[in-house]
């Protein structure tokens, strides 16, 4: 039987939701709280928002259970600015995730800065139009989430401490199993998978691109220009700014140096320019005062 | 054959290597000192307010112009066909202002609205260009002397004008060189009438 060639129109497609990952790359995506602080975001040159009810700092200070924003206040902020705007869900929450593709949001972050709502299992990714990005300290978490569907990843860091250590060590630890891969000889990558807890395919691809399979970004923690240009310089494709933008002294001027200096993160003269006079950055929590209970990254594996 | 891509933000990378492997040599430009020497640039997909802005500050809108006066072809993609219309809709955001055209953001609607489909381009041989469409732009209208070489549904997707080239997909998203290729014999200056 003859059939007409038929024109499809294909949405939701792995390509499409790992391209508007690829249109962020260079640049800064923060957390907002309302409208203002979204327009703020945009006017400094932020790529996307991030829409939520409290930033990661004060919902360390507040303790309870964190979830999804109220949909009033993502609507409110998807209305005000014109760049993408991400939502966060709780883990394994897939009705929440089903609210925030309902109301349109850009992109989903699958995140361990909200109470995890299963203790065992991700969200079924691959099932959602919209992509999602999740946090990850090496590369077989990273492997597992994009496994799951994820079209985007971070390294998770700490958020909501204005300490950088830990978005280093984890970008850090990527890098280094990232070689790893790529050195190993083929015989050995059913090992080194059953090590890491990676799936071989996506090993396979990481071996075959010297890299992480889908773009990733640098989280948890940049709190100055130069935290942000060191996580470019140590090869993050772009940064998340949680409570380092509004928590700030000065938030317009945080953002917009923030911004130059992810840009121009090989050079020294912006980045000192940018820093300048800035105020005080956001207060920052050493690692050691974290109780094992606190330490949002160690929420999911 | 020296191409640069404008390395401000977006998806610089997926530019690069299509240039490359169309054959060019290809050179990041962050500043205005970047474009000596160079007979085409890409503008790529990206964040056309991030762009825009960070373009203005470090003096690129004015290097830009002036290069693409002395003859430089220019590609803009997604973002960056944003940037070269004199016309956005309902925005005051920084432009180029290079191409007569009237576009509108995001006119597909929001992520969940991008899209590929196949579209047929005037002047590329073979098989329908694979068209990447995301939070794509609309071109409505185009002035005097633009051409417009595809269309998806009805709707203005591929323009050129002389050796200034602008899209509302993302050709470096494939696998395909075709258009990356036309554009760096547009550059060549082998087929820039019009």
């Amino acid at each position: 039987m003859a059939t007409k060639p038929e024109v499809v129109e294909e949405r939701g497609t792995w390509r499409v939701k790992k391209g508007l990952a690829e249109m962020l790359k260079g640049g800064v995506i923060m957390d907002v709280t309302t409208p203002e602080q979204a327009r703020i975001a945009e006017e400094a040159g932020a790529c996307a928002v991030m829409a939520l009810e409290r930033v990661p700092a004060d919902i360390r200070a507040a303790g309870g259970v964190a979830r999804m924003a109220d949909p009033a206040v993502v609507v409110r902020i998807m209305e005000a600015v014109t760049i993408p705007v991400m939502a966060k869900c709780r883990i394994g929450h897939f009705v929440e995730a089903q609210v925030l593709e309902a109301l349109g949001v850009d992109y989903i972050d699958e995140s361990e800065v909200l109470t995890p709502a299963d203790d065992q299992f991700h969200i079924d990714k691959h099932r959602f139009t919209v992509p999602f990005v999740c946090g990850a300290r090496d590369l077989g978490e990273a492997l597992r989430r994009i496994a799951e569907g994820a079209a985007m990843i971070r390294t998770k860091g700490e958020p909501g401490t204005g300490n950088v250590v830990e978005a280093v060590r984890h970008l850090r630890r990527m890098n280094e199993e990232i070689r790893r891969v790529v050195q190993a000889p083929d015989e050995e990558l059913v090992r080194i998978a059953k090590e890491m807890g990676a799936p071989v395919e996506l090993l396979r691809e990481t071996k075959r691109l010297g890299r992480l399979p889908v773009v990733n970004f640098s989280a948890g923690g940049i709190a100055t220009p130069a935290d942000a240009a060191l996580m470019m310089q140590l090869g993050a494709d772009g940064v998340f700014v949680g409570s380092g933008v509004f928590k700030s002294a000065n938030p317009a001027a945080y953002a917009r140096a923030i911004v130059r200096a992810t840009t121009h993160f090989d050079d020294p003269d912006v980045i000192a320019e940018v820093s300048r006079d800035l105020g005080q950055a956001m207060p920052g929590l050493e690692m050691a005062t974290l109780a094992p209970k606190d330490r949002m990254q160690d929420r999911s594996e | 054959m020296r191409a640069g891509v404008l390395d401000i933000q977006g998806d610089v990378a997926e530019h690069a290597r299509a240039l490359g492997e169309a054959g060019a040599e290809v050179v990041r430009v962050k500043r205005p000192r970047d474009l000596e020497g160079l007979q085409g640039l890409v503008i790529p997909g990206g964040e056309s307010t991030t762009i825009g802005l960070l373009m203005e500050e470090y003096g690129l809108m004015e290097a830009v112009r002036r290069r693409v006066a002395e003859g430089m072809a220019v590609f803009g993609t997604c973002a960056g066909a944003i940037l070269l219309a004199t016309d956005i809709v309902g925005s005051d955001q920084p432009r180029l202002g290079l191409l007569d055209m009237r576009v509108r953001r995001n006119a597909y609607g929001r992520q969940r609205e991008s899209f590929e489909e196949e579209i047929a381009v005037a002047g590329i041989e073979g098989p329908p260009v694979r068209g990447v469409f995301i939070r794509a732009p609309v071109i409505e209208s185009v002035g005097p002397g633009v051409e417009v070489l595809a269309r998806h549904r009805g709707a203005i997707a591929l323009v050129r004008k002389g050796r200034i080239l602008a899209g509302t997909f993302h050709p470096e998203l494939t696998g395909d060189r075709r258009l990356h290729a036309h554009f760096l014999a547009l550059a060549a200056g082998g087929d820039a009438a019009g």
